[in-house]
């Protein structure tokens, strides 16, 4: 009897066709966008009219076909289970199999202890996230396995979220790095993500097979792994049809025949049972009635004049589109464009200026702005005025359509940009800074995904009756509501309008998060490309219940914003290249490492004709050679300064490694002291870098922890590969008590993270993490003294330990007090010199540079004193808290803020520094708002994650340097 | 500007004229606590609606990544508030609230400012922990309350360890099921008689249960076997957990789901812990010693009932888990679940369910460490233990879960029946 395997996935549907001896007759593969049920009879009634067979076993397998097996008591293998019955059959000698699908990424371990790791809520890293890329590259899928066998550096992009790696590639496009070293790029984040997501601290070794789309169709991404895990691994025949295949091998018990099979199918109505919203539009004239409303005007305006018009050019380089206008002093637009940046925004501009002069050859430029991602850049190709940051442009642009506006809403490709207007200020900024769920690309990716074009697609859902209750969720999750939508039987239309809705519901509860619709205000102003899209515009106007404004040029809002500003601050001659000098226009792009710090930032050298240079991806100044004039204030430098004098030695007894994360970055004076004393030599771990974080997070057991307790698992590594055999790191439920808090815990993390790195040590490693109580002194020694006694057989005496512990005290007050010392003599300078202060609260370990990013180097050389928690939360008390203020480090936040809210200087801001995955700063980051919002202080908080871009950050930092300097005029 | 939170208190006149209503954490065991606020005077109602609008009202009112527990349980509460069909000038909540290093201890001030957010303030919140309790002059635990609630909670896990070993194999459906619920009656009225909960009481009714359990038909076809644990709201909460045991008994499984006594026997201890650890008074600990002998007895009585009277598997006793935990985890790992977490694992594994859901809401800190950073640990002590960490949050799609779930019980399976 013919056996019939088939493999629904989340885009592709895979069948096998098996004789009784296992060999393949047949196998098919095929998109199946999403027309599920319609697919498979089709493959099936194919396959019939090959066979003239009529029983047959079947059986189904594949994550998008659980739901048709259950309802048509089908028999159904779980997908893994069917990729291991195919891979006994076929390759029985295999250790590992990797398998890469559309949505779903698996490494199967067979050998030894069988073990199977899945990807769980994160879909990053896989066929999915590879489309989205090539998209936003703008190339095939195939160019880009072409291009990346080219490359010739490799960049490090995080692919934990589509949203992530994202805000590392634009970037890199935007600075003019080239497309085959982001493709190789792209695949090499894959393999990171493969690896230190689902390896689950399992090493990948022995016979490694490789399967799956991706896997199959990307030479390039095999060579990857290959080469990161120093192993020859095979991608078989059939390797698409490994699942398909392990289900038809499944499919002996029950057997079907065609017909009965066909029909049950060709009956088959999903359950139509899904959660849903109102529609959009109920009628045509309701539609029509919109459209009055938001009349929509081209966004490509191309007037032509030979007067000598004096214009002002705006240029807004976005993620995924360039938009440009010139204006007339008359603040009317008179030239524009709009168009996708294919990821090189220079030679567009070019192009765009070229035609501006072509169509005004008398016309005279007296300003010109430029704004957005590419602001620098084209600022620095193209010679612009003025260079502002996007919240300004924007604010500046409303302001012409609704003197009043209250609140300002931009949808972009990838990012949305909310402000709140009080008092004619930007109040508060709303950014996506780690999810882009909310955002147009999400959309456009869909409808490609569903085989539509993004216009066909927002048309299609406008009258949809029933639109798909999707909720507000990451796109990565939405991948698998849609997938159950459909499931459910969800029409196209119904899930393209439930997609918009859900565009609207993500930017309003989990970007803005709003509470109270009416926090937002009346006079809204809606812009950027997303809301070009009726269906999108429409959601909102009903998910807020009154209606907005859409400028009838909304897609270009912010290059008009950059362009008003250039011809409010305008010069007698703008600088802008004219139409000779961009004759001679030349660009060129190179990529080297920066040898100036052991950061070893990648950058890109854009030369420009003159032999001008831009350098991009630089986190400090050095690699710019610009001489600085005066030494920046900062903290941060100061204790990392401190910190440096701790110093690796060989002590006469064992050396002892110590791993410089998480709390050690405060409590290194301590136990180097300890130990020290006691005639310990120490050994303290390297810097942390990306290279320290590839050595462990092959064994990092949860994905979703913290990056400053995934670094850990480097630093373990690199201190057992400089031979260190001791390595000691305590657990310490309770942290030191400064009085500051209720309870003076340490986060679980910190807390006990060293039980987890043990899980991942061999015998030839001695790891102690004694549970120890610092904030009990006299009890710290008993125990202490235990310890020793307990671990090594050196004779040491009471005494001297009971010394030793008291010098480490000492050691550790010693350093508090120097940095609260500094504190205050950096505040008082600043007081004395008028100089703007800004405390940037975190945890200690935010002072490692490759969990801030350089973020304090960067507000330090703005010429801003730069201050942190621990250094100030000393001038004032325990701050009143709302919630429970029970942990030690956080209470200094707290503290800090309530000296920034009470302080007699008034040049004072506050930034949080938040590591994404922190449980704990979900809760500290709304008190830290509530405090400073009470005092009428604008709350700003960092999200900062492996990614090491500085991108949105630097846009939320200057927005608020910005929005200071307006207020302070006022 | 924000404006900060106020403290409303539930005072004595509210005993009167307030209903209380608070979260289905443990569906079995809340239905007994329910009858003994009842019978203390208080009018109760333990909340029952569910939907995906519990989790939008929850994103609303709550930071996105706070724990999932809170969200939804928040969730539900302010959905029942609008919903219309209570009085809101005549209505409280009460939370239950654990301590400790974990944000968990913040519950019930999230609830405070999202009641704050929904303009819904006046509501006064009761919070409920073994800890600390907030003075509330019109909710008081008195002594013969808290008896009947510890009894309530003893009976609670007697009832689910029990009904969980025969629903899946009874030869006539319906009758586990039927039993339960007589004897949730009969405790309810005993309690209402005054009796019922003293530890003599309460030793004979185990006998009676564990009897009575094992005289259901049961037709003993080999099962997968598979225990929950996790978080604790997650782990039990059917709101909560996707309704995950119901969709392992569809899945054909037996379903284990340790009680609520070790945790409790656990949250007593853990202070006394600390002071063995870091040092500190010895005065506290005594106090702590006495309500964790009187707690002992019941665990003791349970075990000794199942061990004498029937062949169902009994759980272990604390100590027996304490000492499980320790040559895997330190026992000063005392976050959230901390190491009682690992522990339960183990145990689940030794008597049998070597297949386990480990249920943690998304970025659970704890959890990072007891649940997913020890599994691979578990699996080196004991090659057959088949684990699957399950993340439960706003996100996350039950066809996914269930997808993860399925591959678990495959490879269960296999083990039972063998190869394909």
């Amino acid at each position: 009897m013919l056996r019939i395997g088939m493999d629904i996935g989340s885009t592709t549907l895979k069948s096998v066709v098996l004789d009784e001896e296992g060999t393949i007759l047949y196998q098919q593969y095929e998109r199946h966008y999403a027309q599920i049920t319609d697919k498979v009879i089709e493959m099936l009634k194919h396959i019939r009219s090959m066979f003239s067979k009529n029983t047959i076993h079947f059986c189904i397998s594949g994550s998008a076909g659980m739901g048709l097996a259950n309802e048509l008591h089908i028999p159904f293998a779980q997908e893994v289970y069917a990729t291991r019955a195919a891979i006994k059959a076929l390759l029985p000698e295999t250790d590992v199999v990797i398998e890469l699908g559309g949505e779903d990424a698996k490494i199967l371990f067979l050998s030894g202890m069988m073990d199977v790791c899945m990807n769980g809520s994160c879909a990053g890293g896989t066929g999915a996230f590879i489309d989205q890329m090539a998209t936003l590259l703008g190339i095939s899928q195939k160019e880009m396995n072409a291009l990346a066998s080219d490359h010739k550096k490799i960049y490090s992009i995080a692919s934990r979220c589509g949203v992530f790696a994202k805000s590392d590639i634009q970037p890199l496009l935007n600075q003019g790095a080239c497309k085959e070293d982001i493709s190789a790029s792209i695949f090499q984040a894959v393999v990171n993500q493969t690896i230190a997501g689902l390896a689950h601290g399992r090493k990948i070794d022995g016979n490694i097979v490789y399967l799956g789309g991706p896997l199959t169709f990307f030479s390039e991404l095999r060579a990857a792994f290959d080469k990161t895990l120093h192993k020859q691994g095979i991608c078989p025949p059939y390797s698409l049809y490994y699942v398909a295949y392990g289900a038809a091998l499944l499919s002996k018990q029950e057997s079907f025949s065609f017909d009965v099979l066909l029909k049950m199918l060709g009956d088959y109505r999903a359950s139509d049972q899904y959660a849903s919203c109102p529609p959009l539009f109920k009628s045509q004239k309701e539609y029509q009635d919109f459209t009055s409303r938001h009349p929509k005007e081209s966004q490509i305006i191309k007037k032509r004049s030979n007067e000598p018009v004096r214009l002002s050019v705006g240029i807004d380089a976005g993620s995924t589109t360039l938009k440009a206008v010139a204006i007339d002093e008359n603040k009317e637009i008179v030239f524009s464009d709009y168009m996708s940046n294919a990821g090189n925004p220079v030679p567009l501009v070019k192009a765009f200026l070229e035609d501006l002069y072509a169509h005004f050859p008398n016309g005279k430029v007296i300003g010109s702005a430029t704004t957005g991602y590419g602001e620098e850049i084209i600022q620095h190709a193209f010679h612009a005025d003025h260079g502002i940051v996007e919240t300004i442009a924007h604010y500046t642009a409303a302001k012409q359509y609704d003197p009043n506006v209250d609140f300002i809403i931009d949808i972009g490709g990838q990012d949305i940009k909310c402000f709140q207007i009080r008092n004619q200020a930007i109040d508060s900024i709303y950014l996506n800074e780690a999810c882009s769920s909310g955002c147009g690309s999400f959309l456009q990716t869909f409808a490609q995904a569903l085989g539509y074009s993004i216009e066909e697609f927002s048309q299609k859902g406008l009258f949809a009756p029933r639109p798909v209750d999707l909720g507000s969720r990451c796109t990565v999750f939405m991948n698998s509501s849609v997938k159950q939508a459909q499931k459910d039987g969800a029409t196209i239309e119904n899930i393209a309008a439930g997609l918009s809705i859900s565009v609207v519901k993500n930017a309003l509860y989990k970007v803005i998060r709003i509470k109270d619709k009416q926090e937002l205000g009346t006079h809204i102003i809606t812009q950027g490309g997303t809301f070009l899209n009726d269906s999108v515009l429409r959601a909102f106007e009903q998910e807020l219940g009154h209606p907005v404004i859409r400028p009838a040029r909304s897609g270009l809002m912010g290059a008009y914003g950059a362009a008003l500003y250039a011809l409010e601050n305008r010069c007698e001659k703008s600088v802008l290249m004219n139409a000779r000098e961009l004759e001679r226009f030349k660009h060129q792009v190179q990529a080297i490492t920066c040898q100036g710090c052991t950061n070893h930032c990648r950058l890109t050298i854009n030369t420009f004709e003159n032999g001008e240079r831009y350098i991009a991806g630089n986190q400090c100044e050095k690699p710019l050679g610009t001489s600085k004039t005066k030494a920046p204030i900062s903290i941060y430098t100061f204790k990392k300064e401190l910190l440096s004098k701790y110093v690796s030695f060989e002590g006469e007894k064992e050396r002892i490694g110590l791993m410089l994360g998480l709390n050690m970055y405060e409590l290194l004076p301590f136990w180097y002291t300890l130990f020290k004393e006691l005639g310990f030599g120490i050994e303290i771990s390297p810097p942390s870098s990306k290279a320290i974080y590839h050595k462990g997070q092959g064994t990092i057991p949860s994905d979703t922890v913290c990056y400053p307790a995934k670094l850990m698992h480097g630093h373990l590594m690199a201190l057992k590969e400089k031979g260190i055999k001791t390595i000691f790191h305590p657990c310490l439920s309770y942290n030191v008590d400064e009085h500051r808090s209720n309870d003076h815990y340490n986060c679980p993390i910190v807390a006990y993270y060293p039980e987890v790195l043990k899980t991942t040590l061999d015998e030839d490693v001695r790891f102690l993490y004694p549970y120890f109580g610092l904030h009990r002194p006299k009890d710290f020694e008993k125990h202490f003294y235990e310890f020793l006694m307990n671990t090594w057989s050196y004779p040491f005496s009471k005494k001297e330990v009971a010394e030793a512990v008291n010098k480490a005290y000492r050691e550790y007050a010693r350093h508090m007090e120097s940095i609260r010392d500094q504190g205050d003599r950096y505040y008082r300078y600043a007081c004395e010199h008028g100089l703007p202060v800004l405390i940037l609260c975190g945890r200690p370990y935010h002072l490692d540079e490759e969990i801030n990013h350089g973020i304090d180097k960067f507000i330090a050389s703005q010429g801003i004193v730069l201050l942190s928690e621990d250094s100030v939360a000393h001038m004032s008390q325990k701050a009143d808290t709302d919630i429970l203020n029970q942990w030690t480090y956080h209470a200094r936040m707290y503290s800090a803020a309530d000296f920034a809210c009470h302080a007699t200087y008034p040049n004072i801001e506050v930034v949080q520094l938040v590591s994404f995955g922190c449980g704990l700063d979900a809760i500290t980051s709304d008190e830290m708002r509530a405090i400073l919002e009470t005092h009428g202080k604008l709350y700003t908080q960092l999200k900062i994650d492996e990614v090491s871009n500085l991108g949105a950050i630097k846009i939320r930092l200057r927005s608020l340097f910005a929005t200071k300097r307006r207020k302070m005029y006022d | 500007m924000t404006e900060r939170v106020p403290l409303h208190l539930f005072t004595k006149e509210m005993k009167e004229t307030h209903t209380l209503l608070f979260p289905n954490m443990l569906p079995l065991h809340f239905q007994l606590v329910q009858n003994v606020l009842k019978g203390s005077g208080y009018k109760v109602e333990l909340l029952h609606n569910e939907g995906a609008h519990l989790i939008e009202e929850g994103l609303r009112y709550v930071h996105n990544d706070t724990c999932y527990p809170a969200l939804i349980t928040i969730g539900q509460m302010i959905d029942a508030l609008k919903s219309g069909g209570y009085d809101l000038e005549h209505v409280a909540l009460i939370m239950t609230q654990t301590g400790g290093g974990c944000r968990a201890s913040n519950y019930i001030y999230l609830l405070r400012k999202a009641l704050k957010d929904a303009g819904m303030e006046q509501v006064p919140v009761i919070s409920v922990s073994l800890g600390k309790m907030e003075n509330h002059p019109g909710f008081k635990l008195t002594f013969p309350m808290l008896r009947r609630l510890l009894a309530a909670l003893a009976y609670g896990d007697a009832l689910m360890l029990l009904s969980n070993q025969t629903r899946p194999y009874e030869k006539e459906k319906g009758q586990t099921d039927q039993l339960v619920d007589d004897w949730v009656q009969t405790i309810s009225e005993l309690f209402q008689n005054n009796t019922g909960f003293s530890l003599n009481q309460v030793r004979q009714n185990y006998s009676k249960i564990v009897c009575d359990f094992s005289r259901i038909p049961l037709k003993k076809t080999p099962k997968v076997k598979v225990g929950i644990v996790g978080e604790i709201f997650v782990k039990y909460s059917p709101l909560a957990n996707n309704h995950l045991q119901d969709f392992l008994e569809q899945e054909a499984c037996e379903v284990m789901v340790p009680g609520i006594m070790q945790f409790m026997l656990y949250a007593i201890d853990m202070p006394m812990e600390d002071v063995r650890l870091y040092g500190g008074s010895k005065f506290a600990k005594q106090a702590s010693m006495l309500i964790y002998t009187y707690l002992s007895k019941f665990e003791a009585a349970l075990i000794d009932a199942v061990k004498t009277k029937s062949d169902f598997t009994a759980p272990a006793s604390y100590s027996a888990l304490k000492e499980k935990a320790r040559q895997l985890i330190g026992i000063g790992c005392k976050m959230g679940e901390g190491w009682l977490l690992t522990a339960e694992m183990v145990e689940l594994v030794e008597s049998g369910y070597e297949n386990i859901v480990c249920t943690q809401p998304f970025g659970c800190l704890p959890n990072h460490i007891a649940g997913k950073g020890m599994i691979s640990s578990i699996r080196n002590a004991y090659p057959k233990a088949n684990i699957v960490a399950i993340d439960y949050d706003p996100g996350a799609t039950k066809v996914n879960q269930e997808n993860r779930i399925k591959l678990m019980l495959a490879i269960g399976k296999e083990n039972i029946f063998g190869n394909l």
